[in-house]
């Protein structure tokens, strides 16, 4: 077969075609955000927020509520209960987030088990590409582009906010809103994560395209533009992988990831040493 | 006319079961140099804060340049100590000191490549060959520098500085005590903290003693005494030091 067919084969399909936009919206929201979750150490925090949306869309599920609206809330509220749990009882962060974590999955699995609401749990951890109806692909492209909007939008602040909280608090920039706005933004991230990676798999795409821009970024910017360059290029990729493979399109997203973190910081390390060889002989 | 700096009256700092400040009182004018010294754990951070509103007080009273702390929010700029901020990130030195012009600048607005007060902030702390480097290469003094130009960039009246000499060389230190000099010759108000006793405090008007209770306050060669020092470091090692602080002082 031939390299261009290989390419456009899949996309003779209604459902690749919306599975394709899907994931690359996906990707990019997700990239955007990792740069910030990697940057102010907020990885765990994300696995619990992804973690605790399912509860959240469980109960929705249950109630016939609007799976997006039970998930930002369960999101949230895990957010802030990692706060309260960490400052109450003075246990680590870490601690504290584990605690939310597993609670909140737990409870997403005991609300699903006694309500047998009409989703696949399956599906909802780790996605199912296969079905992407037009409406989750609307759901997913209006989140994204909320999310989008607003984070660029209050970019500058965002970036003042979780890099010198204690400046933005002083200056008087509105630093517990700008917490909850990016609490929010993570937790609407995984839930128009839900079909294409799902919310368990998403954590790869809030996590590595932002870990593999740090490794050779110069300047905030260009962490950004690598970041959405791996979070899109995992997306296109791992639909690919999961087309010809017939395997999990989650899971081939969040390894095709994995892998271009690992090729990237390869490539860093020859080029690295490359450049400091000659400087040992001076 | 604007007279006061910074007041605190039977200020009293606890943290669940710690007592970080107790009944501490002092005032100190606006236009003067100030040092909060004591060791790890006096409670000098938690003075700062508190003087911006971060921490609440248990009891008593902090005003800031003669207004509720609410009140003179914007008018302060506060040097955060090394471990408060996130060293991960890949910022230029421009991109911080621009941080000062966020709040004047305005939402869904950015600061402007050529804005004037960024330029000259990182003109006066002699930043500007530098200000494309990121702030994670540059020297532990340097760094402080890009703090302090921000700090000037924001056109504050009081800088708050917590431990700004950390970790630095003495160059370092005397660019910056110079540079602080030069702030409070322009009628602002600062106030730093310290807990090395090596530090040059002859620019200070003040010197606020401190271990968790105010130990002495006022003009330094009154502070700085043994019995004093040694209250508050409570330790020999002190009184070696000390007689070296005298002595560079020429108070001896
Ligand atoms: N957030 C906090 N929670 C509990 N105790 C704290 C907190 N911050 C400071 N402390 C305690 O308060 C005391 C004073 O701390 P701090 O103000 O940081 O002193 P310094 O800056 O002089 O080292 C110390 O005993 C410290 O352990
Ligand atoms: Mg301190």
């Amino acid at each position: 077969m031939e390299l261009i067919q290989i390419l456009l084969e899949p996309f003779g399909y209604e459902f690749m075609r919306m599975a394709l936009l899907t994931a690359v919206t996906v990707g990019i929201v997700a990239s955007t955000l990792s740069v910030i979750v990697v940057l102010r150490g907020w990885s765990l925090l994300g696995d619990a927020i992804s973690h605790s949306v399912l509860p959240g869309l469980a109960a929705a599920a249950a109630l016939n509520l609007p799976l997006t609206l039970g998930g930002a809330v369960a999101g949230i509220t895990a957010s802030l209960l990692v706060g309260i749990v960490e400052s109450k009882t003075r246990v680590r962060n870490d601690t504290a987030i584990g605690i939310v974590l597993t609670g909140t999955f737990a409870l997403g699995l005991v609300i699903i088990s006694k309500f047998r609401p009409a989703v696949d749990i399956f599906h909802i951890l780790f996605g199912n590409v296969l079905a992407v109806s037009y409406e989750d692909f609307l759901t997913t492209v209006l989140l994204s582009a909320a999310v989008i909007a607003f984070f660029a939008a209050l970019l500058k602040e965002i970036v003042a906010y979780t890099f010198d909280p204690i400046f933005a608090y002083v200056v008087g920039l509105p630093s517990s809103t700008l917490h909850l706005v990016l609490m929010l933004m993570i937790s609407l991230a995984v839930i128009a994560a839900l079909q294409t990676v799902g919310i368990i798999l998403i954590i790869a795409l809030l996590i590595t395209p932002g870990a593999a821009g740090q490794l050779v970024a110069k300047n905030l910017r260009q962490m950004f533009l690598i970041s959405i360059a791996v979070g899109v290029t995992s997306a296109i990729v791992g639909l690919y992988l999961s087309f010809y493979f017939a395997v999990s399109s989650g899971g081939t997203i969040a390894l095709t990831a994995t892998a271009l973190f690992f090729a990237i910081s390869i490539v860093r390390k020859m080029t690295f040493s490359g450049r400091r060889a000659p400087q040992a002989f001076r | 006319m604007l007279t006061e700096g910074l007041r605190a009256e039977n200020l009293t700092v606890v943290y669940e079961r710690v007592v970080a400040l107790e009944d501490v009182s002092f005032s100190v004018s606006h236009g003067s140099m100030t040092a909060v010294v004591g060791p790890n754990g006096a409670g000098k951070s938690s003075l700062l804060k508190a003087a911006v509103g971060l921490v609440k007080p248990f009891r008593g009273r902090v005003t800031v340049l003669g207004d509720t702390v609410e009140k003179a929010r914007g008018r302060i700029a506060y040097v955060p100590q090394r471990e408060d901020v996130y060293w991960d990130y890949p910022l230029t030195v421009w991109d911080v000191v621009a941080m000062g012009r966020f709040k004047a600048v305005g939402y869904l607005k950015t600061v402007g490549k050529n804005d004037e007060k960024v330029l000259k902030a990182l003109e006066r702390t002699g930043l500007t060959s530098l200000m494309d480097r990121k702030i994670s290469e540059l020297s532990g003094g340097q760094q402080q520098r890009v703090f302090l130009a921000r700090a000037i960039a924001q056109e504050a009246e009081l800088y708050l500085l917590d431990e700004p000499l950390k970790g630095i060389d003495a160059e370092s230190e005397d660019k910056l005590l110079i540079l602080l000099h030069e702030l409070k010759q322009e009628g602002k108000t600062i106030v730093m903290s310290t807990h090395d006793l090596s530090s040059t405090f002859e620019l200070f008007e003040n010197i606020l003693l401190l271990r968790n209770r105010v130990v002495a306050f006022g003009p330094p060669e009154k502070v700085l005494t043994s019995e004093n020092l040694s209250a508050a470091y409570g330790s020999d090692r002190v009184a070696m030091h000390f007689a070296d602080v005298r002595r560079v002082a020429g108070w001896s």
